[in-house]
């Protein structure tokens, strides 16, 4: 799909830079411009298609959805709609309240707590930029399967006393979903564009940068030693690692991308990836104001490990995927 | 007239307090501005994406930061 891009900067590195594509400088060189405007490309394009698709499910609406089915089905469909449903961790909180004072089950209610953040379109774009439709297609699958598996284990918990009391008292007024016409869908898109572009671009033109470093130098056997698919710790320290981080340090995975290159399992880098974006500090901070610390660490637990089993499961099948 | 501004205090709440503030500033309207903080009153409203706007009691906009031109058009 890029392969003009490929061309254009070879001869940018080779006529303007006049660096040999042979050398590391070249190599490096050429992994910042080729992935800056790849990433770019893509990140504008996705972002803006999903947002469009998006206005027309509100939470609200997918709210009334999921009042109308139950059991696993329930779970299936909030994954689902987690795709779909515009989220970001500020709006975690009332979403919680809102599916609770509806009377979804909690276990439903995680299902779309999980899903939505790791499926995400800045996500997407930047796995489709860096690794190609086969992984970025499988991360939505698993994204969306950790939701339902992880929300059906939390909902056979019974944990409905570890949600705050004051959240069950909570009484939703009704408001009309708003109507929109295409015009202000559009805006609503690339309003979306402009802000997650805006809010990410630091982070990918460092990520960029630190990955054109390790494309370029990095010792690629020391790295498969530590970092390959053979060392059962990877993953774990990936998940680890990526708990802290926030959304926004998706910049990073031209990191990831350029370690792969070099023998970092593909299911290390996604693991590391799900778990920056379904678990971070922020949202921790926020869902405390609903819920206890018991069901939070029960919340992270089920999760981290779903993610976990993720990352060995596509070591484990890697040459499939590539 | 009451501007309620409802958000638990994210980066796009203020951005609409200040995009109202601007608002009522140009079209020198006597208008009060509350800021909602509390979830328990910002779901009384029926919002479940922050931040909203909300004039006279009616939510004008919830989930996304309307320009000043367009907060004006619900003054």
């Amino acid at each position: 799909m890029f392969i003009w891009l490929d061309k254009l900067i070879q001869l940018l590195v080779e006529k303007i830079f006049r660096v040999s594509m042979e050398t590391r400088l070249g190599s490096s060189i050429h992994f910042f411009f080729y992935d800056t405007i790849k990433i770019t490309i893509l990140l504008g394009i996705m972002i803006f298609a999903i947002s469009y698709i998006r206005s027309y499910f509100p939470p609200e609406r997918t709210k009334k959805i999921l009042e109308k089915f139950g059991g696993i089905t329930g779970n299936i469909m909030a994954s689902l709609l987690g795709i779909v449903t515009p989220f970001c961790s500020c709006s975690s909180v009332p979403i919680f309240i809102g599916f609770v004072e509806a009377g979804i089950p909690l276990g439903v209610t995680f299902s779309f707590l999980i899903t939505s953040p790791i499926v995400n379109e800045a996500a997407f774009a930047i796995l489709l930029a860096s690794f190609g439709w086969k992984i970025a297609t499988v991360y939505v699958i698993t994204g969306v399967i950790v939701g339902v598996i992880g929300g059906i284990l939390i909902g056979s918990f019974r944990m409905e006393k570890e949600v705050e009391e004051y959240v069950y008292q909570i009484q939703m007024g009704e408001t009309e979903i708003e109507q929109m016409t295409s015009r202000d869908r559009l805006n609503f898109a690339w309003d979306n564009v402009k802000d997650i572009v805006k809010r990410m671009w630091i982070f990918l033109i460092i990520g960029i940068g630190i990955g054109a470093l390790i494309h370029g130098w990095a010792p690629a056997p020391l790295l498969a030693k530590y970092a390959g698919p053979d060392n059962p710790f990877a993953v774990f320290v990936a998940v680890v690692l990526g708990i802290p981080l926030y959304s926004n340090a998706l910049g990073t995975i031209p990191i990831a991308e350029a370690l792969i290159n070099k023998g970092v399992g593909i299911g290390t880098a996604l693991a590391f990836m799900m778990a920056v974006t379904a678990l971070s500090l922020p949202e921790m901070v926020l869902l405390r104001k609903v819920i206890k610390p018991k069901l939070i660490s029960t919340f992270v637990t089920i999760t981290g490990i779903a993610i976990i089993l993720v990352g060995y499961l596509f070591n484990a099948i890697a040459h499939l995927l590539i | 007239m009451v501007i309620k501004i409802l958000g638990s205090g994210c980066a796009n709440c203020k951005k609409l307090e200040s995009n109202a503030r601007e608002a009522v500033k140009e079209l020198g309207i006597d208008a009060t501005i509350e800021k909602v903080e509390d979830f328990k009153d910002i779901m009384a409203y029926g919002v479940m994406k922050t931040p909203a706007l909300v004039v006279d009691e009616q939510v004008k906009v919830m989930g996304r930061v309307p320009s000043v031109e367009d907060i004006k058009k619900y003054l």
